[in-house]
């Protein structure tokens, strides 16, 4: 599965490509930006996990082809019974305009990788903006296979303490329109993500972090971790770099 | 004029780096050549009324780290061309770029196809060609010149040209210094675009922190605090933001000196100094004072304007001013030219002795934009308001959001001019919609590429502008200034045409009306006919607009006239100008921002003949084949 990870990064990478010179009797440019916002290590009760969120575009001021990708590595099992190769991640691509000042709106494909799971493919629907007082917001409505329905509400917020450090907190919530019995997943508000992370920017491009990452599942989904011997519940700290180019 | 500057380490190694490069070219320019062949400005001047100029690469030193720049007869800036009014000079540009090049001669009135924009003029000067450009000098003062390819200006390619009168000179001087200024980055400008296009604020580390929130509690109180951020922060909007490209990676120059290099100019003293200060920078606007030494104004974008004593100036890029200072003592002055947003200073040293330096004043504290740059009611600021405690005026009415727009432009919808001429309308051109008011917001003014719009736009020509408010000296103004002998052309125009200057900050998306270059139709002048140009700033930044080929003569008052070829208009400002279409042609007409400009702040004007219907200019509306 690492093969993923290493696949969707070097696709991001693909997608940045030299910028056109421009004079004005030519063509409008197109530009492209591949932000890994998040490659982390957390300290979990399972062992050490490989974090990532990331994501890039290419295109003009309008219209973006957006490809974006989350997920997380078990890279050192506490237990050995464990599977090392415990990986879940998601990868989306989509079509990404402007819509308004501060809003885009996004229509794409999402595909997740499981581990010893089918993989799920989704259509997804989203918006994405900076809301008044410079709240990051995105939402996605996801539409998948056997009437599976997922919605994801995030917010991210930049604090800055001086003119390269930064405080983020920045909370995820995802409901499901319909149990998943393969994913153990019940209906409803499955779990709440939540972060606070410290960044500082060594330049703009590139900023080592450290914090601490939340996780709490509820409703059935919980029900059915802890019926698993799981638990429902995870906090962990975090240490990771944010970059840009 | 015959003097040796001190050379400093920083410039002799500028200057090498220049000749190596040069030389490598094969323009066998050896660095004891150049030397030889320095002025004062660090240029060459050249006579006559042929000349030829070679546009070509080198490397420069300028911070310490060797890059490529552009450069006109291997240096930067290029010679400073010496013309004669009356003359016609021929001019054979060949360019060894390995890219297309051009050169725009920046405030002349020639034939158009001889204005070097390449699409609008002509194609531009392929790799190994030479252009040869002739025309008649129909004008005299102090002007300058510059690629209009690419991002060449911001590497280099830029020079000045002094006009000499066909009549006696009234303003003789003892010594005549150009002073070109001007913003240098190591970063190649194709990168510092793509830059602004990922993150905007890229180069602002003038950003609030949460002490400067805590600070603001402690002596503002916390609810009068949260008001004032509250428009800012529900419009997501910036009060550090004054400029897109900063200090942080500019190095500012003066004469192509960094502020190390320190570039003197030696005078007796007792003797009449013509400085013509020249913006040639890419995306600075600068505010230039001589500490200790008052200036007369006496020339603005190469027009002579009645004299008028002044401390300090805001020059916006591609503006020129010709002053004259008479310093008394055997003292030493800095020429002190900070950036609008105090992220950096171009300096150099005018003294009687290359030993002699004068200190360098602190930069100001960065100001912060405020309710006039919210565009939510200009108020004249300036002499009459000298006490004024400006935080209170700036941020204290932040909260009416929701104020009633129209009655706003009803009351605060500013005027200067008299005549009320029918606005220009175009079905076939959204740049010219029905309009009720020049402040009122056409429809292209809605949608992602506009991030605000003023609701109270008016008259701020006597306002020096954000962070030059109650200096307690006197900073020039385009109030101030008239054109000398009165009015150069006739007061009254036929219409009226209204643009707003507008953008998205975020986006980093600029344009007129909400329209972007790629997506505008050119606007058409009839062939003589005397037109007004209203410009509404919608944006929070300061614009200099440029017109090609034709006066811009600015209304600022009382039946007075300043002739100008860029006008800067700042957020919040609505100004109007009067042209005379006398040349027909394909003109280009933007900000002179760089990067606004290449982002899409950007019209062409044709000056077509007229139709032949008569009486087409009273009707407010063309285009229609009646």
């Amino acid at each position: 599965m690492m093969k993923t990870s290493t696949f969707l990064l070097s696709a991001l990478t693909a997608m940045t490509v030299a910028t056109p010179a421009w004079s004005m009797s030519e063509h409008p440019p197109r530009f492209s930006k591949v932000l890994v916002d998040q490659l982390e290590l957390r300290d979990s009760d399972e062992g050490t996990v490989l974090g990532w969120d990331a994501n890039a575009w290419y295109g003009g001021d309008l219209n973006k082809l957006y490809l974006s990708t989350e997920g997380e590595r078990l890279m050192d099992p506490e237990h050995h019974d464990e599977d090392a190769s415990t990986e879940s991640a998601e990868t989306r691509l989509a079509w990404s305009h402007a819509f308004a000042p501060y809003w885009d709106w996004q229509l794409g494909w999402r595909r997740d990788w499981q581990p010893d799971n089918p993989n799920r493919d989704w259509a997804s629907l989203g918006i994405q903006g900076l809301a008044p007082y410079w709240f990051e917001l995105d939402g996605q409505l996801f539409l998948g296979e056997d009437n599976l329905s997922e919605l994801r509400l995030e917010a991210e917020y930049e604090l800055m303490l001086s003119q390269r450090l930064a405080l983020v907190p920045e909370v995820e919530a995802s409901f499901y329109g319909k149990d998943d019995d393969d994913l153990g997943i019940g209906d409803g508000l499955v779990a709440i993500e939540s972060g606070l992370r410290l960044r500082y920017e060594i330049r703009r491009e590139l900023a080592p972090y450290i914090g601490v990452h939340w996780e709490k599942q509820y409703g059935d989904t919980a029900d059915r971790t802890r019926a698993a011997g799981g638990d429902p519940e995870e906090a962990s700290l975090v240490a990771g770099i944010h970059f840009w180019f | 004029m015959k003097t040796a500057p001190p050379f400093s380490l920083p410039r002799r190694r500028f200057v090498q780096g220049l000749a190596l490069g040069a030389t490598g070219l094969g323009l066998g320019l050896t660095s004891a050549q150049l030397l030889a062949r320095q002025g004062h400005t660090g240029a060459p001047t050249l006579t006559g009324d042929t000349f030829h100029l070679t546009l070509g690469g080198a490397d420069v030193n300028i911070t310490g780290k060797t890059r490529p720049a552009t450069t006109i007869n291997g240096i930067v800036p290029g010679p400073t061309l010496r013309w004669r009014e009356g003359d016609t000079v021929t001019l054979k540009v060949t360019n060894l770029l390995p890219e297309t090049s051009s050169i725009h001669w920046h405030g002349l009135l020639l034939p158009f196809e001889m204005d070097g924009v390449p699409g609008l003029s002509f194609d531009g000067i392929k790799p190994g060609e030479t252009f040869t450009y002739r025309f008649p000098i129909k004008q005299n003062g102090t002007y300058w010149y510059h690629s209009h390819s690419g991002f060449q200006e911001q590497t280099g390619l830029y020079g000045s040209i002094i006009i000499d009168p066909k009549n006696p000179e009234p303003h003789a001087a003892d010594r005549d210094q150009v002073i070109v200024l001007s913003d240098w980055s190591d970063e190649d400008p194709n990168h510092i675009f793509a830059t602004l296009k990922k993150l905007s604020h890229y180069y602002n580390f003038n950003e609030r922190t949460v002490f400067d929130t805590l600070r603001d509690f402690r002596h503002k109180g916390v609810i009068q605090t949260l008001k004032d951020r509250h428009m800012w922060n529900t419009m997501r909007m910036s009060d550090r933001d004054l400029a897109d490209v900063t200090g942080y990676t500019y190095t500012y120059l003066m004469n192509g000196q960094s502020p190390n290099g320190n570039w003197t100019c030696q005078f007796n003293p007792g003797e009449r100094l013509r400085l013509r200060f020249i913006n040639a920078s890419a995306m600075t606007f600068f505010d230039i004072r001589i500490p200790g030494l008052d200036m007369t104004v006496i020339a603005m974008d190469g027009q002579p304007v009645k004299p008028v004593p002044f401390h300090e100036v805001r020059l916006g890029v591609a503006e020129t001013l010709d002053v004259i200072v008479e310093p008394k003592a055997n003292q030493a002055y800095t020429l002190f030219a900070q950036s609008i947003d105090r992220s950096g200073f171009a300096r150099g040293t005018l003294t009687p002795d290359p030993a002699m330096a004068a200190p360098v004043p602190e930069m100001d504290p960065p100001p912060l934009l405020g309710h006039t740059e919210m565009g939510m009611g200009a108020m004249q600021h300036g002499d009459g308001h000298a006490g004024m405690d400006h935080d209170s005026i700036t941020m204290s009415s932040m909260d009416h959001g929701q104020m009633d727009h129209g009655q706003m432009n009803h009351n605060m919808d500013g005027t200067n001019h008299a005549d009320a001429v029918p606005f220009a309308e175009d079905p076939d051109n959204p740049d010219l919609p029905p309009r009720n008011s020049a402040t009122e917001h056409a429809a292209t003014e809605y949608g992602p590429g506009v991030d605000m719009r003023a609701m109270a736009p008016g008259a701020m020509l006597a306002d020096p502008g954000i962070g030059l408010r109650d200096r307690g000296w006197k900073v020039l103004t385009y109030a101030d200034m008239e054109t000398e002998d009165g009015p150069p052309d006739s007061l009254h125009p036929d219409r009226e045409i209204v643009l707003h200057l507008t953008g998205n900050m975020s986006r980093y998306m600029w344009s007129f009306n909400g329209i972007p270059f790629a997506d505008a139709v050119p606007l058409e002048l009839y062939h003589n006919e005397r037109v007004r140009i209203t410009l509404v700033n919608d944006t929070m930044m300061t614009h200099p607009i440029h017109l090609h080929g034709l006066w811009s003569d600015l209304e600022v008052g009382n039946g007075k006239l300043l002739r100008k070829h860029t006008v800067t208009v700042k957020p919040g400002e609505k100004l109007s100008y009067l042209v005379r279409a006398d040349t027909l042609g394909r003109w280009a007409y933007h900000c002179h921002l760089l990067y606004h400009m290449d982002a899409g702040m950007f019209r062409e004007v044709r000056v077509v003949d007229a139709p032949t219907d008569g009486d087409h200019s009273h009707h407010g509306t063309h285009g229609e084949d009646a």
